[in-house]
């Protein structure tokens, strides 16, 4: 058996009776490690659990038996929905078909345990919560039992819990029996976890629970927020970001049926209407001059000839061994490239939306947002309120990849400003175009490298310059993710290169641009970029020295075992090295992000200058894997997520204007690129990883080393598009 | 005012027009199962079906389906061919966010109900209109096999 933990100096857990009847586990105070936000720690210091609303509970059990898990976290997608409440009902014993599901309020009892704030992002959720869930249900199960005991005069270790139900040798008592009065006794200090080798639920693959409702069209959106009095909002922004509004007429807009009023908000001009479609032709009715301000000149073809004069000279440094520059003079086979990863937007399948109703005492959102804390606190900035009194409901998320995670709080905080404008509730909603042209991208990244390699073929020198904006700088989290002027998320992937580990000389620079073009993680943060970059180095290393790529990452990798692990399983089973069909060949990559470790070998094929991906042979190493069905999902949506950026996505500014618009021109996976995908999973039971995008990095490079085996050709910008034609 | 049937019952909308059919099902019916992802037909989260082949609402009239049956996911378990994708749906676990997949039901289901069994050309000619962000592509095609199976 596992070793009793300490709950009540861990995870300050306390049960307190439901007001409606039943059971409710509450949080005292988050769990919190490590405190990205200065001062979020000090929020919720004070908080005395015997007197926290049941809102701030994560385990209620109704006297119906049903069990309602709330979630810390958002569900946009990645399946935490399921996940969570299986680590919960793991420990509880619970009768899996009673379990409900919730998204929690927004409050600091919610905090991520190592983040410290309420945040959905990193691939973090499950092994983040892994420990806090368990005990919440390992600590409901105790009062349980505790319970039973009582009610039938018989000792607590008589008892075992099966189903839903404590069980003795001749009586059961379902849960929801004994809610009651397990809601009067003392919470316990300490539980016992269960032994792995008795888990029933955890690593067994699940159903999704928000499976039935997002198949009947009955699943909640922020988008389908409806309620008496509820407005339709849309907002012209400035066609450059940073802009201004000048000067705007809405006498047309406002003649329109279904337009309800025109008012000016910090961003733009926002038609208030009866629905949406109002809302739009409103707003195509308005005319605006703008004052363009200083970006109106940008041009990303321009930028990029400045960065790469910038990637000639130094920068700073972000990580460095040996002598890179005298290791370089000295050697005889020298290989330099270039790599350029364009901006991207995230474009969700929802585009942003946004519902606020202000009141006298507070005001309430309802959004699909995977920050709650920020959100809140730059509401409560607006409207002169304390965070407490903006109430955050958390809808399902039409997909977030990070644009929902937003430290500048951009669509919540317009919304704010829009229904303060209007003085009525709205829902601020976004088009497509907004969405394309709003912003917040992955920024483009240069990646310029000079590598020495040895009589033996191995690299002996490594210098490698990197050039792009930083996604950190100017936001609450700047003081712990900016060291020394470098931005950890830059060079993530790089500076940290397990291949780097053995090369004698390197020398990792960064140079962080100032530009004014708003960017946020994109899906794998850094690594959506330098991945590409290294893993396409290290197949122009293998080819340099005649070897073949997976031989020259063995050799490269040999003490890193995770690396290696993933790397071998992937090989097996794509049967690297065996004959493929005529035309198709293959590439292979391997990357470690968000603690896991994944390699990817794609089979290719290039005809008239098309790409085809047939296939996509996946394994990863994420230690435990909770729910393996799920992980394998998130493996195929990493895939398409990432295969669609590399074939297509680029945003692209010119005259200081976004160039696409929506998706025919802003393109992305669909079904007839998509490759059959093969996920395999390794047996670890080394620390736990996330697995929401560590499956996207080696997409790129593992299609761009095949291209390269098939025609020859070195794909080093992307979007590939039609750079074979 | 004008006339709709929707899921077979006859409605009265206070709708102009060139209201597209997306906004008179969520704004007008409340029916929000119709999603919007491009308003432009590049995405279909927002098919529903117009005498039963399926049609991208966001860029449709109301005007158009006058005299017509709209069908949306809201009606899909009342429909054989719905109810066999919904199951397979289900059994294969396909959805992620799930905010496309309204869309991509209705489109599989007009899809099925002309072709009982579906080459994977078939589903790359009549489901690439559909995009889904999540990248769930994998399932929704075991899934539109699967369906078909049951079905035959
Ligand atoms: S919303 Fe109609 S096709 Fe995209
Ligand atoms: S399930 Fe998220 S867009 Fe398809």
């Amino acid at each position: 058996m596992s070793a009793p933990l300490n709950i009540s100096r861990r995870t300050f857990l306390k049960a307190t009776a439901l007001v409606a009847g039943g059971l409710v586990i509450a949080f005292a105070i988050p769990q919190a490690k490590r405190f990205l936000m200065p001062g979020a720690d000090k929020a919720s210091a004070s908080q005395d659990a015997s007197k926290l609303p049941a809102p701030n509970a994560f385990l209620r059990i109704g006297t119906d038996n049903t069990i309602t898990v709330m979630l810390a976290h958002s569900e946009m997608g990645q399946g935490i929905w399921t996940t969570l409440p299986m680590l919960i009902a793991e420990e509880l014993d619970a009768d899996w078909s009673t379990i409900k599901v919730e998204h929690a309020s927004a409050a600091p009892e919610y905090a991520h345990t190592a983040y410290g704030i309420q945040i959905t992002g990193g691939s973090s959720t499950t092994w983040s919560e892994f420990d806090r869930y368990r005990q919440a249900g390992a600590l409901t199960r105790a009062l349980l039992i505790s319970a039973a005991a009582e009610k039938l005069g018989v000792a607590a270790d008589t008892l075992r819990t099966e189903n839903g139900f404590v069980v003795s040798d001749s009586e059961k008592i379902s849960f929801g029996d004994l809610a009651e009065t397990a809601a009067t006794l003392a919470t316990p200090t300490s539980v016992t976890l269960k032994d792995p080798k008795d888990w029933k639920i955890i690593g067994k693959s699940t159903k999704r629970l928000d499976g039935p409702e997002k198949i009947n069209g009955t699943a909640k959106f922020g988008q389908d927020v409806q309620f008496e009095g509820l407005k339709t909002a849309m907002v012209a922004r400035s066609p450059v970001f940073g802009g201004k509004v000048k000067s705007f007429d809405a006498t047309a807009s406002k003649q329109l049926k279904g337009v309800q009023n025109v008012v000016q908000v910090p961003t733009g001009v926002a038609v208030i209407a009866d629905n949406y479609w109002a809302a739009k032709q409103g707003r195509d009715a308005l005319k605006i001059e703008w004052d363009l301000g200083d970006n109106a000149r940008l041009d990303s073809k321009k930028m990029l000839e400045e960065y790469r004069a910038l990637a000639a000279t130094a920068g700073l440094p972000a990580a460095k061994a040996g002598d890179t520059q005298a290791a370089l003079a000295k050697a005889t086979t020298v290989v330099e490239a270039e790599y350029v990863a364009p901006y991207l937007a995230h474009s969700p399948m929802e585009p942003l939306n946004c519902a606020v109703k202000i009141s006298d005492d507070g005001c309430e959102i309802w959004t699909g947002t995977q920050m709650q804390t920020t959100d809140q606190g730059a509401a409560a900035k607006i409207l002169g309120l304390k965070p407490e009194q903006v109430k955050i409901h958390t809808l399902f998320l039409g997909g977030g990849f990070g644009r929902r995670a937003n430290p500048a709080a951009d669509f919540v905080s317009e919304a704010v400003q829009v229904a303060k404008a209007a003085g009525v509730p709205v829902k601020t909603v976004w088009t497509r175009e907004d969405d394309v042209k709003g912003g917040y991208y992955r920024p483009m990244y240069l990646h310029k490298a000079k590598i020495a390699l040895g009589e033996d073929g191995m690299p002996t020198a490594w210098e490698h310059t990197e050039v792009g904006q930083s996604i950190m700088v100017g936001t609450p989290f700047e003081s712990v993710m900016i060291k020394d002027g470098v931005d950890a998320t830059s060079v993530e992937g790089v500076a940290d290169s397990p291949y780097l580990k053995h090369i004698p000389n390197y020398q990792v620079n960064l140079h962080t641009v100032k530009a004014t073009i708003p960017v946020l993680w994109w899906r794998s943060v850094g690594h959506s970029h330098s991945a590409f970059a290294m893993e396409s180095l290290i197949d122009e290393l293998a080819h340099a020295a005649k070897q073949d790529p997976l031989e020259y990452r063995r050799a490269l990798l040999k003490d890193h075992p995770r690396h290696l692990a993933a790397l071998n399983l992937a090989a097996e089973k794509a049967d690297w090295g065996k004959p493929l069909a005529k035309g198709v060949s293959r590439g292979i990559a391997v990357h470690e992000s968000f603690g896991s470790f994944v390699t990817q070998v794609a089979e290719v094929s290039v005809d008239k200058g098309e790409v085809k991906v047939h296939r996509i042979v996946t394994a990863i190493d994420c230690g435990l894997a909770v729910n393996p069905d799920s992980l394998k999902a998130q493996m195929e949506s990493s895939i398409s997520f990432g295969l669609g950026a590399a074939l297509f996505s680029e945003i692209t500014f010119s005259e200081g204007q976004v160039q696409q618009s929506n998706f025919h021109d802003y393109q992305v996976l669909r079904m007839k690129d998509m490759p059959k995908v093969e996920v395999y999973i390794v047996q670890s039971t080394e620390k736990m990883g996330g697995v929401g995008e560590p499956g996207l990095p080696p997409v790129a490079p593992a299609v761009t080393n095949a291209i390269f085996a098939a025609t020859g050709k070195r794909i080093r910008n992307l979007p590939i598009g039609s750079q074979l034609a | 005012m004008i006339t709709l049937n929707i899921n077979g019952k006859e409605e009265q909308l206070d709708a102009p027009d060139d209201m597209p059919i997306l906004w008179a099902l969520r704004d007008v019916m409340q029916l929000t199962g119709t999603k919007f992802g491009c308003g432009m037909a590049q995405c279909g989260a927002c098919t529903v079906h117009l005498d039963g082949q399926a049609i991208r609402s966001c860029v449709t009239p109301v005007s158009v389906a006058a005299g017509k049956k709209i069908t949306t996911i809201e009606a899909m378990q009342d429909d054989k061919v719905g109810k066999a994708v919904q199951a397979a749906w289900q059994e294969i676990d396909v959805v992620q966010c799930g905010y496309c997949q309204s869309g991509q039901i209705m489109a599989a289901t007009a899809l099925l109900a002309t072709n009982q069994a579906p080459t994977d050309a078939d589903i790359d000619a009549a489901m690439s209109g559909n995009i889904c962000r999540c990248g769930t592509y994998p399932r929704i095609r075991a899934a539109i096999h699967a369906a078909a199976t049951k079905l035959a």
